[in-house]
């Protein structure tokens, strides 16, 4: 340890055995303890790595592009990839359901609980934009989780509403109906709408008897609406009498229902999704809470789980 | 560094290379200690995942299982699921309380006898002697030149370190699956790639460690040293060289007995044989004091014993003591009994602490539930007004059937006036007080059941969901949630 300058104070530290490095920090020394030789390899080797890794990577940034790698490897073609496999995985269960007459799938827990689950996804896609991320619609749009329907709420009818859409022209079997503009054509005067109104809130339990309004009613709705304006689903015609108003069963509302009359539109499904997506929707539609005379299994026999996070049966 | 130069002027290297330690062979109590745990940690390492356990047609036969695809952990009588972590939690509290319960009585024996880098070591160690021979033979043969018989040699070491290596690695994956059916999988080909991926890791990891790193594993990576340093105190046992009694040394035991004739003069009882180094595993020499290289597993105390037996003098030179004892020997008292040393506060505090730990999870082992309930209102929509002009909320509801048989179970409302209730595949005409339905072995079922009760009534009204087991053995279990109505 001779004329090593700016090292003077280096010293063998007595209880490790270990030479200093010979300065000193506010009275802390540190020893020199030597790293192993195989801990430096292991560095040369991360670099070694990090080197091939940017050949067969993509890595460089060029002045308009970037390096591409050997392997050709994309986050978006591994995306794709992943996609591919798994729609061969649902494969056999969209074919299914796809081959399955729609009476028949509730009588098949497990399909039934897949159809509701894609259901669920393809929701979220074509109809949350009129009916709402939890299918509670807003005025105008229905609410498919309550127990009023306006065509129906059986599975297979709810399918065929899918499949043809309601008032699409040029298609045959889409549900189509027309109520009058009462007042807008002039059938009716403002003071006899206003019975009218009067009459609806009355068989609503929202108002006194009209007996004006009632006999108009009997002549101008009850062809569509029925004698007790509980409506006909071969029309499309609400029911009037319960507590659930698509526009709103305020006076305002009833008023411009009357003078204008409504006619929603929904598109027709079964041209432009798969009729396995289609099913899977009336599936999901039905399964809110609404859905009506389900040819019921009961519950109990229900086979296989759909949650995956059930047991042994379940692999990943 | 103020000074750049200082780098290059340093005159130890900035890198070193690791000294090849030789152990040399040794026999005694602790070798035999060490042989002993040797055999028992690696027979259950290796028998373990075949031990078969009886649980019925619906769960696996294997008596000790981390089933981490379908999320259990089986261990012979006691299930694990994922929510119920805390049991594995506390069970790794246990351990880690464990070492420093060992550590306190006993200091550094996990490192010197359980540790599986100190025993993986010890078992390529002896493989090593059987091919090349004892100390001397290795170093001779390492500085011989490549030739014919130190080929062959070297071939067969490392083929039986290789061996050695893919059955450590080849063990470990049967805790992980059904080891039978998977050692055929394995065997054709057929098993899944993280499989082959784990044993070839386990493989390298082991070949590496056992042939090459070992006690540089000790020395450089392992964090358990370092602890350890901070958990030794003056009454724990550690691997001592008395000095009181070997120092001054002298070099064979003819000169030190001439040094006493010629001049009178003490003489210790170390006669500088450095058996005591060439019997290390790690290679370091004891004589100069507790040391981190030192993972106690008293082989150099073998060896300094059978050195004393032959220059007639009494065991113990080295031997394991406390640094409490070794002042009061020093002051001239008999050495006391290293059995004297194993129990202090601290020892039977860490005791006391494991041991409830223990209990507690023993009692709620006993307490817990295999049914269970959980349920969540679906918040989208809140709740749905129907055409009755009553209100309907809608809940997810989750029923685990933790027993290893499917059950038929019944979900009820309680305290909800006026509800009825219904089920998935139920519909409002068929809506009761409760529903029944099947939940498969060992799984979960999650379920969406529909509340209807009248418009009139809180804002937000609590209630509770009840599930009951149908069968004989009963069960129950229960979740509080709200039933939401439109402001009125
Ligand atoms: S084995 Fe015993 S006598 Fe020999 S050098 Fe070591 S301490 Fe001294
Ligand atoms: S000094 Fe002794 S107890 Fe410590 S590691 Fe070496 S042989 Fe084992």
């Amino acid at each position: 340890m001779v004329d090593h300058d700016g090292a003077d104070n280096k010293r063998i530290d007595a209880p490790t055995g270990t030479e200093t490095v010979g300065h000193e920090w506010d009275g802390i020394e540190e020893l020199n303890t030597p790293l192993p030789r195989w801990w430096l390899w292991t560095f040369y080797i991360t670099i070694v790595w990090a080197i091939g890794y940017t050949v067969v990577y993509p890595a460089w940034p060029m002045v308009s592009n970037f390096t591409k790698g050997s392997f050709g490897w994309t986050s978006r073609g591994q995306y794709d990839e992943q996609m591919k496999l798994e729609a061969a995985k649902r494969a056999p269960i969209t074919d299914a359901i796809e081959k399955i007459p729609m009476a028949d799938l509730p009588r098949n827990p497990q399909l039934m609980a897949a159809a509701i689950e894609g259901g669920r996804a393809a929701f979220k896609v074509y109809c949350v934009q009129c009916h709402g991320s939890g299918a509670a619609g807003s005025k105008g749009f229905p609410n498919l989780n309550d127990d009023d329907w306006l065509w129906g709420g059986d599975l297979q009818t709810v399918h065929a509403t899918l499949v043809n859409g309601i008032r699409q022209p040029g298609n045959n079997d889409t549900r189509n109906s027309m109520m009058p503009a009462f007042g807008r054509d002039g059938i009716l005067k403002p003071a006899e709408i206003q019975s009218l109104v009067a009459h609806v809130q009355a068989i609503s339990h929202r108002g006194k008897d009209n007996a004006k309004g009632a006999a108009l009613f009997a002549v101008n709705c009850a062809v569509c609406h029925g004698p007790e304006g509980k409506g006909n689903r071969q029309f499309g015609a609400p029911n009037l009498t319960d507590g659930i108003w698509l526009y709103g069963g305020d006076a305002e509302t009833l008023t411009e229902t009357i003078t204008n009359a409504r006619a929603g539109v929904m598109p027709a499904w079964g041209q432009s999704l798969k009729p396995a997506t289609v099913k899977m929707l009336a599936a999901y539609v039905h399964s809110l809470g609404g859905g009506e005379a389900t040819p019921a299994p009961a519950l109990v026999a229900e086979a296989a789980p759909a949650s995956a996070e059930a047991g042994n049966n379940v692999q990943p | 560094m103020s000074n750049p130069k200082d780098l290059q002027s340093l005159d130890q290297p900035m890198y070193q290379a690791r000294k090849a330690v030789y152990p040399k062979k040794v026999d005694g109590f602790f070798r035999r200690l060490k042989w002993l745990i040797m055999a028992i940690t690696l027979t259950i390492y290796y028998v373990t995942p075949w031990l078969r356990w009886d649980r019925g047609p619906y769960a696996p036969h294997q008596a000790v299982l981390v089933d981490m695809a379908n999320r259990r952990f089986y261990m012979f009588a006691i299930e694990i699921w994922p929510h119920e972590f805390y049991f594995v939690a506390g069970l790794l509290i246990m351990a880690g309380i464990g070492l420093f319960l060992v550590t306190s009585a006993v200091g550094r024996a996990w490192c010197g006898y359980a540790c599986p880098q100190t025993v993986w070591t010890d078992l390529f160690l002896h493989i090593e002697r059987a091919i090349d021979g004892d100390r001397n033979a290795q170093i001779k043969l390492a500085a011989a030149p490549l030739g014919v018989s130190k080929i062959v040699k070297r071939v067969t070491k490392h083929a039986i370190w290789l061996v050695v290596a893919v059955a450590t690695g080849g063990a470990w994956i049967f805790y992980f699956a059904d080891a039978p059916t998977l050692a055929c999988e394995f065997l054709s080909g057929s098993a899944p790639f993280v499989a082959y991926a784990t044993v070839g890791v386990l493989t390298a990891t082991t070949y590496t460690f056992g042939g090459f790193m070992r006690e540089q594993i000790c020395i450089y990576m392992c964090p358990w040293p370092r602890i350890q340093t901070a958990m030794l105190d003056e009454k724990s046992l550690v691997v001592t060289y008395k000095f009181w009694r070997g120092e001054p040394r002298t070099q064979g035991r003819k000169r030190a007995q001439d040094a006493m004739i010629i001049d009178s003069m003490p003489t210790g009882d170390c006669i500088d044989c450095t058996q005591c180094i060439q019997v290390c595993p790690t290679g370091i020499d004891i004589r100069e004091g507790a040391q981190l290289g030192c993972i106690t597993c008293g082989l150099c105390i073998d060896a300094c014993d059978k050195v004393m037996d032959q220059i007639g003098k009494p065991r113990g030179l080295i031997h394991y003591a406390t640094s409490d004892d070794c002042e009061l020997e020093q002051a001239g008292a008999p050495p006391r009994p290293v059995t004297k040393a194993l129990f202090h506060p601290r020892t039977l505090a860490y005791f006391a602490i494991w041991c409830a730990i223990g209990l507690g999870l023993l009692f709620a082992l006993g307490q817990r539930t295999r049914l269970d309930l959980s349920a969540i209102q679906d918040r989208n929509p809140v709740y749905v007004q129907l055409s009755d002009g009553s209100v309907r909320n809608n809940y997810t509801v989750k029923v685990r059937n933790m027993e290893g048989r499917p059950r038929k179970v019944e979900i009820k409302i309680d305290g909800l006036p006026g509800a009825v209730l219904w089920g998935e595949l139920g519909d409002r005409a068929s809506a009761g007080k409760s529903v029944q339905i099947d939940v498969a072995a060992d799984s979960v079922r999650k379920t969406r059941l529909f509340v209807a009760a009248p418009a009139t009534g809180e804002a937000a009204q609590p209630f509770d969901f009840t599930v009951r087991a149908l069968d004989s053995e009963g069960g129950i279990d229960r979740d509080d949630v709200k039933f939401e109505r439109p402001a009125r």
